[in-house]
């Protein structure tokens, strides 16, 4: 049969002669190969205290933003809901009463607003699909819990922190590559 | 006036007895955490890094762990059998350490001497083997005690084994010791700080006995007693808890002992190379003498721990009747041909190499 490579070897059946008998030079060898390996560089990455940084296009946790006054964008139109294609996201509306103003950019906002990160494909669509640039996707990804209503996560783990009353954990939170458009 | 010499002496002996069963203990708990290091060193992997800095405090925690294991023995075993196991495996461990010498000898503020060796006794060799070769009780007992048939295996295998390569590791010290014309190691020792290491006079017969001595520990490639993957962990499959903590420590420990033994035996014990010691000590005072000359042999040691554990991470077992053709088709006529052959030149040269 023609080999469909040139790579095959034929098995070398021959009887060992006297130095390969003897073995030693073949674990002389082997040892010399170990060896050579602990000066090589390790894959290992020292996880907790370092980490494999990230593609500049990685879709992680989801993050409510504000604007600059601290406000939130969202608007509960339900559009990212139904983006969704895995139907992770659930709202529920309410209207801004007077004196909220501070606190809500329209007159519309979402008094709750839930992802199942177990459902979540991490697509971005709902980024995508939001008219007021409220939802986008971080950097990190959603850590490890005990019970699975653990990754149900709502408006206190999504928001973004106040970028006046925490000015640094805001702006670590947006990261470098958040849009900067207000509309 | 005779009470209070002996007094002295028994002191002097028990803190020695003392200081050398726990080094040996801590060697062998940091030959652990060393073994584990090299391992993924050799394997490009980084090695318990999490406990304490470097992970130096790992030993710590895996004894904790081995503590802290239910102890089960089991239903069908003989309870007094099982447990004498683990323990004469552990006694005769440490028993072997009492003859080698650690160093010269120390000299305290009042004039009193110490030696550094346990017990100099003139059949020094002698008694390392037969304590060593008491030490395959421990195994044997442990795993019939256990009344597991893998168990049994394991032990079966290393009776044979041990008993297979004491036979091509002693004829072999016998060339070494007709070099040497001395049983006690002190004196070994002192002649090759004189002259030159038995190394350079018995190369064969220091091949011969390492190789005996890996098969005598049960080390990779001779470790077929435990071997895992057929034997689900040999001899020790019933163990658990500290039981289980015993064998694995006695394991180290005989590597520890045996690498000392190596040491004092073919390269020159505590001596120092390209040194005057007489003079050193002149200038220098014994002690700070005894304290360079342990650290020279711990370096020795460590050289030869690393060697096991080289030779671990990249042979492959062998299979039990290759274990058994190496043993007495090859390292046993090659062991005797290195006696006769040392002994003709001996004959040589006693005539003044007249032929």
């Amino acid at each position: 049969m023609q080999s469909l490579t040139n790579r095959a070897k034929a098995v070398d059946r021959r009887p060992l002669n006297l130095l390969e008998k003897a073995y030693l030079p073949a674990i002389f060898k082997g040892m010399s190969i170990t060896f050579g390996h602990m000066f090589k560089k390790r894959p290992t990455i020292n996880y907790p205290e370092k980490t494999r940084p990230f593609s500049p296009v990685f879709r992680g946790l989801h993050i409510l933003n504000r604007d600059e006054e601290g406000r939130e964008n969202c608007t509960a139109c339900g559009l990212c809901a139904v983006a969704c294609p895995a139907e992770a996201i659930t709202m529920e509306a309410a209207e801004r009463k007077s004196g909220e103003e501070n606190l809500y950019k329209e007159e519309k906002y979402a008094a709750r607003y839930e992802i199942n990160m177990l459902r979540c494909i991490f697509c971005g669509l709902c980024e995508e699909a939001c008219p007021k640039d409220a939802i986008y996707l971080s950097e990190t990804f959603a850590p490890a819990n005990y019970q699975r209503k653990g990754f149900i996560y709502g408006k206190s783990d999504l928001l973004i922190p106040h970028p006046k009353n925490e000015p640094e954990a805001f702006a670590q939170a947006r990261g470098s590559r958040v849009k900067t458009t207000n509309n | 006036m005779l009470l209070a010499v002996n007094l002295a002496l028994i002191i002097e002996k028990l803190v020695l007895i003392v200081a050398v069963v726990m080094s040996s203990l801590v060697v062998a708990m940091y030959t652990t955490f060393a073994e584990r290091k090299v391992a993924a060193l050799l394997q490009d992997r980084r090695g318990p890094n999490r406990a304490g800095p470097f992970g130096l405090l790992q030993p710590l925690a895996d004894g904790l762990k081995l503590f802290f294991k239910e102890e089960i023995i089991p239903n069908f075993s003989s309870k007094f059998l099982f447990i004498l196991g683990p323990c004469l495996a552990m006694l005769t461990a440490m028993m072997t350490g009492a003859v080698v010498p650690w160093g010269d000898k120390i000299v305290l503020p009042n004039g009193y001497e110490v030696s550094l060796q346990i017990a100099d006794i003139n059949i020094g060799i002698l008694y390392i083997f037969g304590v060593v070769s008491m030490g395959v009780y421990g195994i044997m007992i442990g795993s019939w005690a256990s009344n597991n048939k893998y168990s049994l295996m394991g032990g079966l295998r290393a009776a044979s084994q041990i008993i297979s390569y004491e036979l091509a590791m002693g004829i072999a010290l016998i060339a070494l010791l007709m070099v040497t014309g001395t049983l006690s190691l002190k004196t070994m020792v002192n002649q090759q700080m004189d002259g030159i290491w038995n190394i350079v006079k018995q190369p064969l017969g220091f091949l011969i006995f390492i190789i005996c001595v890996f098969a005598e520990c049960n080390r990779t490639p001779f470790d077929l007693p435990e071997a895992e993957n057929e034997l689900i962990g040999g001899y020790h499959t019933e163990y658990s808890s500290m039981k289980l903590g015993f064998y694995l420590f006695a394991e180290y420990i005989n590597m520890f002992i045996s690498s000392a033994v190596m040491a004092s035996l073919f390269f020159g014990g505590y001596d120092i190379p390209f040194l005057n010691d007489t003079q050193f000590a002149a200038e220098h005072g014994h002690n700070l003498m005894a304290l360079l000359h342990g650290a020279m042999l711990f370096i020795k040691i460590a050289f030869f721990l690393f060697l096991f554990m080289w030779v671990r991470w990249t042979i492959p077992r062998f299979r039990y009747d290759q274990l058994m053709n190496l043993g007495w088709k090859t390292l046993i006529p090659l062991a005797l041909f290195n006696m006769l052959v040392t002994g003709a030149l001996i004959l040589f040269k006693q005539n003044g190499w007249h032929f």
